[in-house]
This record gives structure tokens, sequence and C-alpha cells, in this order.
């Protein structure tokens, strides 16, 4: 289990240098110097130099690379250029909404799609597995920010039992702030919970044709038992890994989702920076998701060699 | 033939049509503003109704088909044309350092959240319908390579490439004349799921902004133009939507009907 954590950390190290790598390579080619676009036409040379030493751009590329992920290293994420208050304040901030938004929908989607999974999978072929296929068939063919505003629609607009948009803030109470982020985690959880939900069921039926499954009916459990004690838990593995990769997508969908519900979060900053052309905000709070899809594949990995050996010696 | 194929295939072929039909027709000029006509619910003259600059927006959702399919096709056409020849080579020198970079460089892009680096692309680049091709069809380079290696590993174990190799033919020609006809079906099934994941994408990015500009119309662009009228105006943000689940749906049952048509084993099993 070592050589395998450390030959998985050492892969890790890889993608994640490449990463940084790539995304600042990106960034370098805009055109335009920030400190002249800070400053406007009129500013004088020796301002202009001043605040190019200030933001760390009058030194050469390769050392601002590592000037930046050092910074990074150690939570320092340089400063906006248009709001000249640290990016790690900023995304502190911003993190409140996203983060929560991402786990409440990845726990909603978790609890739909493990019942009608697990019912699918108990009734196949009958008229109950067929409306849930149908349902996750529809589910996954829906563009989450349609589905978003369809929500706004039907319970803002007509039912007034929530906000059409905006984030009530956590300062006034757990209970609001969650009331605030239900109809967009309703809105990124539901596509994912559809193709969770056919995961689920095709990850049983796989189980149910085991020959243990037929030893646990013939030792006289009934059908129910031998579901829920054999079938079910062995068939959460490869569900696991899903919920691990869904994680990476509910929060970059959560970058659109916030377009639609004027939520404050990390999207809402990023496309504030990309129309201010900070860009530094932008580099910084791009590799920080994708550091984070990073590392959550990395631990779904761990965690699935520590539950099934078998996979430790392949890769 | 199976349900899935024969809905799968009415779906995807109506948008086709309306797509092709509306570089020959449409019922009104999809860009004609008609203001005292503005924000009209369907009807018998406007069959989806009007937006708010009186525009028409059955028109506009033909010439809307237009784009989404023209970005996503695009972004298969790269995710095979690159991904491909990438799979094909690495399973022809499977083990050495080419098939390993190429592997390896596949993880990579699998861990970006591709929705992430697609908006990176389109807001470094700027925003239109080219970027976001190239933003989506990244994407789709190693969908394609790992597949086609995958398939064409086992492939290359069979004896009829043993006996190919024996008559003297060299690792490309094997690879083109008899690994890639026998993956061609595992191809044109991903192909059919990652277009329709390419119209989804092509939707998300204009939505933000990002996908083909005004007045080029885009179902997505439709719906973030509909989002502050949608209280008085719900048919501006249902038709464009709708239009986007009959696409996709119906491309995801193609696709699942093909592969059950096209897989023999599953042919052999249902008779």
């Amino acid at each position: 289990m070592l050589r395998y954590t450390l030959k998985r950390l050492l892969s890790l190290i890889i993608s994640l240098a490449v990463a940084s790598v790539v995304i600042f390579a990106v960034i370098e080619v805009v055109p335009g110097d920030p400190a002249s676009f800070m400053l406007g036409v009129n500013a004088q040379p020796d301002t202009l130099a001043a605040l190019r030493a200030e933001l760390g751009l009058d030194v050469s590329r390769v050392q601002r690379y590592f000037n930046w992920v050092g910074g990074m290293l150690t939570g320092d994420f340089g400063t906006s250029y248009t709001y000249r208050t640290p990016v790690s304040q900023m995304i502190a901030d911003r993190l409140w909404v996203s983060l929560p938004l991402a786990l409440f929908a990845l726990t909603l989607s978790t609890l739909i799609a493990f019942p009608s999974g697990i019912y699918a999978a108990a009734r196949r072929g009958k008229p109950g597995d067929l409306t849930v296929m149908g349902a996750t068939q529809l589910g996954i063919a829906v563009p989450n920010f349609w589905f978003a505003m369809m929500l706004v629609l039907i319970f803002a607009i007509n039912l007034r039992w929530f906000n059409a948009g905006g984030f009530a803030g956590w300062e006034n109470g757990l209970w609001t702030g969650l009331h605030s982020l239900t109809l967009p985690a309703i809105a990124l959880a539901l596509p994912q919970a559809a193709i969770l939900a056919r995961v689920m069921r095709s990850s049983l039926l796989d189980i149910l044709g085991e020959d243990f499954m037929r030893t646990a009916r013939a030792k006289g459990l009934s059908r129910r038992q031998a579901l829920w004690r054999h079938g079910v838990r062995n068939a959460l593995i490869p569900v696991l890994t899903i919920i691990g990769l869904q994680f990476s997508f509910l929060l970059a969908g959560s970058i659109i989702i916030e377009q639609v519900f004027y939520l404050p979060g990390l999207g809402r900053l990023v496309f504030q920076a990309i129309s201010a052309r900070d860009l530094i905000v932008v580099e910084s709070v791009v590799m920080l998701l994708v550091f984070a899809v990073i590392t959550v594949n990395f631990l779904v990995d761990l965690a699935y060699a520590a539950v099934d050996p078998r996979l430790r010696s392949r890769t | 033939m199976s349900r899935n194929l024969i809905l799968g295939t009415f779906l995807s072929s109506l948008v086709l049509l309306a797509a092709l039909l509306s570089f020959v027709w449409t019922p009104y000029d999809y860009a004609a503003l008609n203001i005292p006509d503005k924000l009209r619910p369907p009807n018998a003259q406007h069959w989806f109704g009007t937006d708010h600059f009186g525009r028409d927006m059955f028109s506009m959702i033909m010439v809307g088909a237009r784009t989404s399919i023209a970005v996503a096709l695009v972004a298969v056409g790269i995710g095979v044309g690159f991904g491909v020849p990438l799979g094909l080579t690495a399973a022809a020198r499977k083990g050495s350092w080419w098939d390993e970079v190429i592997m390896r460089g596949n993880d990579l892009v699998f861990a970006f959240p591709s929705l992430v680096i697609a908006i990176l692309i389109t807001a470094v680049f700027g925003a239109g319908a080219i970027n976001a091709i190239i933003a989506i069809g990244i994407f789709n380079i190693p969908v394609f390579a790992r597949i086609t290696r995958g398939a064409a590993l086992s492939l290359w174990e069979r004896e009829f490439i043993l006996a190919a190799r024996v008559s003297g033919k060299g690792a490309a020609r094997i690879s083109t004349e008899h690994i890639l006809p026998n993956v061609a079906n595992l191809l044109i099934v991903q192909g059919t799921i990652q277009f329709s994941l390419g119209i989804l994408a092509e939707a998300g990015l204009s939505y933000v902004g990002l996908g083909a500009q005004p007045p080029t119309p885009s179902w997505g662009r439709m719906l973030a133009d509909a989002q502050t009228m949608v209280s008085f105006a719900p048919h501006l943000a249902l038709i464009p939507g709708l239009a986007i689940i009959v696409t996709v749906l119906g491309l995801n049952l193609l696709g699942d009907g093909l592969r059950d048509w096209l897989d023999p084993r599953i042919r052999v099993a249902r008779t």
C-alpha cells in the first residue's frame, strides 16, 4: 500500500506541476501589461515601473512562474490587480459559498441516486425500472442552468418559496444560508443524480449475478435481505469513484449555476476577474479548482485501493 | 432495431433537418426585428412565439441548431482527428515511451475540470464559436485516444493481425488496414456520445457569453437573454431549453441504440 501511495503521490505532483505550467502559459499569452492596464494610458513611466515592481512583473517569466507557484505553496496567491487585496482573501470569502454549494449538491445527488438506482436494479425490466431509467435518460439531457431557470420560474417567481437569486450569508444563521443555496443545489444535483443512479443500477446488477449472491439466497436470506446485506455493499465501490469524479463536475458546474442565481462564489469571481482582466485572480482560482479536482481523484484512488487490494498491483 | 435506436434516430434527424433546412428556408428572417410584435407567446403566425425584439423564435431555433451542431461536430472531429491516430500509435508500440507519454498525457487532460479550462481558453483567447470549438475539442482528444488504444490493444493479440504481420505488413499498414476498421463501430458510438456532450458544453459556454457571439443565434445565448424575462415570457426560456433536451436526448438514445445494434454479442444475446 505504501508503494502504491508513493507512486500515486508522485503522479499527483507531476500532474499539478504540468497543470500549473499550462495555466501560467495560457495566461502569459494574453497581450498587454497588467500594470499599464491598471494605471491607464497617461501613467508616468516611474509610477508604472514602481507598480510593476510591486506586482512582481519586473522579473523574467521563469522567475515569475516560480514566484507564483512558491507563493501559492505558502498560501500567498498574490494581489488582485483591480481590488488591490490579497487574492487568497478573495478566494477564501467566495469558497464559503462554492464549497457548501458543491457539498450540498453532492449530498442531494447521492440521496436521490442511491434509492432510485437500487429500486431500478431490484425491479430490472419491470415498469419501475423502465420509469427510473427513462427519467435518468431525461436527467442527463437537461442542461443544469436551464433546469435552474425553470426552478426559479416555478419555486421563486410563481410559488415564492425561495428567492430568485443572491446569497443571504451565513451570518444570518445556517438555515438562511442553506435556504438560499437550495435551488442552486437542486439544479446542480439532478443531472448528476441521473448519472449516479445509472451507475448504481448497473453496478448492482453486476453484483446480483455473482455466485456469492446465489449463496446468500441459498443459505436462506430473502431477496431483500440478500440485496441489502451483500448486494448494495459490494456495489458501492464503483459508485464511490463516480461520486469522487462528480465532485469535480459539481465544482465546475457551480461556476455556471452561480451565474444563474447571482451567487457570490468562485464562479462569479472568475467571471468578474475575466471582464476586469484581473488575470492573477483568474490564474489562481483556476489553479485552485484544478488542484481540488486532481487531489479528490487522488484520494478516491487511494480509498479505492484501500478497499480493494487487487487494484494496488495495477497501474 | 431497438426502440432507443428508432426514437434516437428520429429526434436527431429532426434537429439535423431543421439545421439543414435553415440554410435555404426559415419561416421569417431570424435577424429581422419587429418590435410591435415582441414577446408574443407561441401562436399561428409564430409557432414558437417571438423574443424581446420581435424576432421569430422558430427561425432562431432553426439557425441555432446549425450553430450547436457545427460546434459539436467540429469538436468531435478534433477529438477523432487527433485522438484516434494517438491511440493507434500508442497501441502499436505498447509499453514504449511513446505509449507512456500518450497515456500520462491523457490522464492529465482527464484530470482537468473541462468546463473550467474551456472558460479559461475562451476568456484568454476571446469569446467566439471557434474558440469554443477548440476548448471543447481538446477534451475530446483523450477520450478517443483512450478508447482507440484500449480496443486496438486487444486486436493486436488476435490471429488475423499475426497473419498480417507474417505477410510482411508494417505497424502503420496494419493499424490503418486492419485495426481501424475494427474499432470504427466503437468510435461511432463514442462519437455520438461526445457529440451530445458537445451540444451541452456549447450551450453552457454561450450561456455565460463565451460561445458564439451575436447576431449568430445560439441556444445557450437565447437562454441567457431569456433569463431576465422568464417571469413574464416563459416561452423564451422553455423553447431553447427543450431544443437542447430533444437534441441531447436524441443523440444519447442514438448512441445507446447504435451500441446495442453494432455490438454482435448483445445482438446474439437478444435473439
